[in-house]
This record gives C-alpha cells, sequence and structure tokens, in this order.
C-alpha cells in the first residue's frame, strides 16, 4: 500500500508537471524550437558551407548533437528552477509538504518533469535537424543513456537553484551567468582540437564539454573525450546533486521556517 | 451568491462511535518556536484536543494561532517540544499522522493558473489516492462546497469566498480525521459564512475533529465546544465554551425602543449604569447573575414599548478581551 501511495504521488507531481509546461507551451516548447532553428539557419546552413568540415564532418552535422543537447540542457533546467519557484512563490508548494509524500518522492516527480521537458523540447529540435542535416544514430544506447543523464543532472541543478532562489531575479542568474557561457564553450560549435593547449585545458573543467562529446558520439561515432570516463562523471554528478538536494529538502532550506 | 448544497454522510464512522469520545485526536506538549530573527513565538504551548471535538484557537493577531498550526502541519519546524495525532508523533510517524490531517490555511495557497477539478485532484493523488477514488471524491467535495460547476475554471476565476471553499474540498479531499481550519471565513459574506457554518458542524457530527482559529468571535462561539486562547506564545485560557461564558460577570444590553423618548424622561426611569444613546436607544451595563425583569418592568410602567434588545458585544467578545487585558 505504501509503496502503491508513493507511486501515485510520483505520477501526480509528474502528470502536474507536464501538464503545466504542455500549458504554456508558447513559453516553454515554441521558443526553443524557434532559437536552434535559427542556429541551424544560420550558423549550421549560411555561415557553416564557409567553415567546411569539422572533426571530419559536415559543419551542419557536426553542430546538431551539440544543439539538441543544448535544448536539453536548458530546458530541464529551466523547468525545474521556474516550476519550483513558482509554486514556493505562490506558496502552492505547501500543498505538497504538508502532504505525506516523502522528500525523494518530490525530488524524484520534479527531476521527471524537468527530464520530460528537456527530452520533449530535444526531440522537437532533432525532429527538425532532419530539414538540414541526414543524420543516424551511431550507437542509440549511448545517445539515449547520456541524453537522460543531463538532463537529470540538470534538472537537479535547477531544483538546487529553485531551494535557495527568494526571487525571480535568483533563478535567472545561474543560467545567465553559468549555464550560457559553460554551454557556448562546451564544444557545441567547434571541436576541441582548433582550442589552444590551455583552452583544451579549461575545457577539460567543464562538464558540459563530456556530456555534448558523448552525445556526438551517440550520434556521430566520434567525440573528443573518453566515453566511459564521461558517463562515469555524470554517474557521479547525479549522485552528488541528488544527495545534496534530498539533504536539503530534509533540512527545509528555503521551505519550512 | 448560491448557497452551499450539503448533503454530509459519514466521513469516519469509527470517530462517530462514543467509545472513542475520550480519545486524544491531538496533543501538543511543551512547544517553543524561536525564528531565525529571535522573534519567540510560541512559549511553552501545551494542549490537547480530543477526538470528535469542535474547538476553538483564539488570539490577537501575532499571538502564535498560526505557528502553531504551522507546527503541527510540518510547515514550521519548533525549537522544541511535540506535536502528537492520535498518539503519533508528527516528526516520527509522517505518513500516519500525515493522512489523519487536513489543513485549510489562512491564505490562498493553490496555483491560481490551475483548475479548480486538477487542484482537488492533484491533492488526492499526494495523499496516494487512485485515480478513480480521487476523481470520486473530487466531485463528492466539489459539489459540496458548491464549486462542481466551477470545476474547469481556473482558480484565479474565483471570488475570495469561493477559493475559501476549495482549499476546504482540497483539505478534505482525503478526508481526515482532524481539519484544522485557519481563519476560514475571513472576507467570507454573512451568508456564505452561515453556509460554511452549517458545513463544518455537519461534518463535524459524522466524525471530524475540527480545529478552527478564527477572528470571529461570534463564529467561535456558534460552532466550538471547548476553547483556548492564546496570547504572546502562551496558553492563557483552556476550557470549554460553557464554562468560559460563565466566567462573564457583565453584560452590556441594547434596548431599541419603539417610539422616541426624551432626556427627562429616561432620567426618571431611574436606571443604574444606563445611557442614552439617541431618541431610540439605550444601553445598560447589567452582572450575568442579574435580572433583566426589572427593566421592563420599569420600562412598561412608563409606557415605554420595546422593540428589540441586543448584547452591545458578542459575549465572548467581551469576555477574549477582558482576557487578554488581564493576561
Amino acid at each position: 500500500m505504501q509503496a502503491n501511495y508513493k507511486y501515485i504521488a510520483f505520477e501526480t507531481i509528474l502528470i502536474k508537471e507536464i501538464r503545466r509546461f504542455a500549458r504554456i507551451w508558447v513559453q516553454t516548447l515554441v521558443p526553443p524550437a524557434i532559437t536552434i532553428g535559427l542556429y541551424f539557419l544560420i550558423f549550421g546552413n549560411l555561415i557553416g558551407r564557409r567553415i567546411g568540415d569539422m572533426g571530419g564532418y559536415g559543419y551542419m552535422e557536426f553542430i546538431v548533437p551539440g544543439l539538441i543537447m543544448m535544448a536539453v540542457i536548458q530546458n530541464s533546467y529551466a523547468n525545474v528552477v521556474s516550476s519550483f519557484f513558482s509554486q514556493k512563490f505562490q506558496r502552492s508548494i505547501e500543498e505538497l509538504l504538508v502532504s505525506p509524500v516523502p522528500n525523494y518522492v518530490i525530488l524524484c516527480g520534479f527531476v521527471a518533469g524537468g527530464v520530460a521537458r528537456g527530452l520533449a523540447v530535444g526531440f522537437i529540435v532533432m525532429l527538425m535537424s532532419f530539414a538540414f542535416a541526414d543524420l543516424a544514430i551511431h550507437n542509440l544506447s549511448v545517445t539515449v543513456i547520456v541524453v537522460i543523464l543531463t538532463a537529470v543532472v540538470f534538472s537537479l541543478a535547477g531544483f538546487l537553484n529553485a531551494l535557495f532562489a527568494n526571487s525571480f531575479d535568483d533563478i535567472s542568474i545561474i543560467p545567465t551567468f553559468v549555464l550560457t557561457p559553460l554551454i557556448y564553450l562546451g564544444g557545441v560549435f567547434y571541436s576541441v582540437e582548433l582550442l589552444p593547449s590551455a583552452g583544451r585545458i579549461v575545457s577539460s573543467f567543464n562538464p558540459i564539454f563530456y556530456m555534448v562529446n558523448t552525445f556526438r558520439y551517440g550520434i556521430l561515432g566520434t567525440s573528443d573525450v573518453n566515453i566511459f570516463w564521461s558517463l562515469g562523471m555524470l554517474m557521479l554528478f547525479v549522485a552528488i546533486l541528488f544527495a545534496i538536494s534530498l539533504y536539503l529538502l530534509r533540512k527545509g532550506t528555503g521551505l519550512r521556517h | 451568491m448560491r448557497p452551499l448544497t450539503l448533503v454530509v454522510a459519514p466521513l469516519h464512522k469509527s470517530a462517530s462511535c462514543e467509545v472513542t469520545r475520550m480519545t486524544i485526536a491531538i496533543s501538543i506538549k511543551d512547544l517553543y518556536k524561536t525564528y531565525a530573527n529571535g522573534h519567540q513565538a510560541l512559549k511553552g504551548v501545551n494542549l490537547d484536543v480530543s477526538e470528535g471535538d469542535f474547538f476553538a484557537l483564539l488570539g490577537p493577531n501575532g499571538a502564535g494561532k498560526s505557528t502553531t498550526i504551522g507546527v503541527i502541519s510540518t510547515l514550521v519546524r519548533q525549537t522544541s517540544g511535540t506535536v502528537t495525532v492520535y498518539g503519533k508523533n508528527v516528526d516520527t510517524h509522517v505518513y500516519e499522522t500525515k493522512l489523519d490531517l487536513g489543513i485549510v490555511p489562512q491564505e490562498v495557497n493553490f496555483s491560481l493558473f490551475e483548475k479548480v477539478g486538477d487542484i482537488v485532484m492533484t491533492q488526492a493523488g499526494y495523499y496516494g489516492l487512485p485515480r478513480a477514488l480521487a476523481r470520486e471524491r473530487t466531485e463528492k467535495y466539489l459539489r459540496k462546497l458548491g464549486l462542481w460547476d466551477k470545476r474547469d475554471n481556473r482558480a484565479r476565476m474565483l471570488s475570495g469566498g469561493m477559493k475559501r471553499r476549495l482549499m476546504i474540498a482540497r483539505a478534505l479531499v482525503h478526508e481526515p480525521r482532524l481539519l484544522i481550519l485557519d481563519e476560514p471565513t475571513a472576507g467570507v459574506d454573512i451568508e456564505l459564512r452561515r453556509s460554511m457554518w452549517d458545513f463544518l458542524q455537519e461534518i463535524n457530527r459524522n466524525g471530524t475533529t475540527i480545529i478552527l482559529t478564527t477572528h470571529y468571535l461570534e463564529e467561535a462561539e456558534t460552532l466550538c465546544r471547548n476553547i483556548a486562547i492564546i496570547d504572546e506564545g502562551r496558553i492563557i485560557e483552556n476550557t470549554s465554551m460553557k464554562k468560559l461564558l460563565d466566567k462573564l460577570d457583565c453584560q452590556t444590553l441594547i434596548f431599541d425602543l419603539r417610539h422616541e423618548i426624551e432626556e427627562a424622561t429616561f432620567t426618571e426611569l431611574g436606571l443604574i449604569n444606563a445611557q442614552l444613546i439617541d431618541p431610540h436607544t439605550f444601553e445598560i451595563v447589567i452582572g450575568c447573575d442579574e435580572d433583566i425583569n426589572g427593566i421592563f418592568t420599569q420600562l412598561q410602567n412608563k409606557g415605554i414599548g420595546v422593540k428589540g434588545m441586543r448584547n452591545k458585544t458578542n459575549r465572548l467578545e467581551q469576555l477574549f478581551l477582558s482576557r487578554l487585558k488581564s493576561a
């Protein structure tokens, strides 16, 4: 009975999250599709033709995995941070906090919601990419595992941001000043081979660089990083962020007086 | 305004039995709460509420009512002390105690962008109700609270009174044994308030223990059998409503007269502690053990007709203010 109630509670949170981003699809699903579509058109199609090959592939083919990953990262993060903070702001999070739902189920529910939006937008971007490039998936397992783990990592990061946030400004600081630079310098648009040695060393400290390259390996079969090391690191991030989030939830940080 | 439809079925068959009458629904022991800013909101609150009771927790603003409810609902962490619901500690038996509790907060705390039906359905899901049962209960309580027609409306479209009723429907969807309402009728018009009183009395008769905080002392006097008064984080009175009202040593009565009388005529009546407010109205302070027949006799002797008589303030209000003053 208890296990069943936990599953029902998890499913309820997930359905609520999906219903939320589906209800405001003009804000959640359309803008990333338009933005990434413009990247395809301008960088991939117009400028890309003059750039030539990158990492052994046409420039358009090279940036497609990175752009899909960029959409997944931004949207999984944005979903959790905005949804959880809005519920904190409106105090509707109290509906959950007074209920018997365990903290780990609350966390899993919100993370699953973030993953759902990340994958939904990633899927839309992937469909759009078919109009610009002929893609065949090189390794389906790696592709699926890395995209899900990445979405989980950034959903957890979004959750942490929302826990500490006290205003709507606080939920835009990390995406603007941390996430965007890390994504753009994470090898979405270029191969690490183009960087001077100092730049390569700096990139090796950027976790998004590993995620993008592992995903690129899954689709194209080429990568600047070791796939197993990268997947292991992702799993470690998931474990660490999950543990921190759960600890803070138990402590009541940002939620209970 | 549509009156509420009240078709209340028993919520808890076992709870309605007389044999369980003395079970303690909630017990608060030595509860202290000091907020991070140093404000000491609770200074050793002790309180027991029996199963089946309709209990009032009264106190002025900032007295500690909402903090107490916050600790019970686990939204506020106590500095020390324990809260047990049906004998189980809320901090260690989270699942069991929360299933027994329904909370209606003072301020609206649902998403204004969600549909009314979805808000109640979602809450049912949080309590582990399977979808079919959740749907059934959602319909049941939205109908009872006169919101079924609004089930597909966004919550922001509801009036203030409807929002409060929605919070009650949401708190009842898992059919808790103990319902705590933090000022449920604040800002609600008189007709609706009376309907809500009827509804709460009905569910209480059917076995749900109710704890109510309110600023409307008439509400507490009408609904509640037992009462506690909290002030500056301490319980200063904890007794039955009857015993509390018996402590009232005097009351102020207002007489509405059928015809105008002059000041001189009023003075001739020789009423003690009486004052003419206007040519149609006078007020008089009398001891609670005094008869009021004498006043009527004196008025009748002078040929002065009385149209009506009422308490100047609610009796409980008078007592509440004097108790706070002495505390």
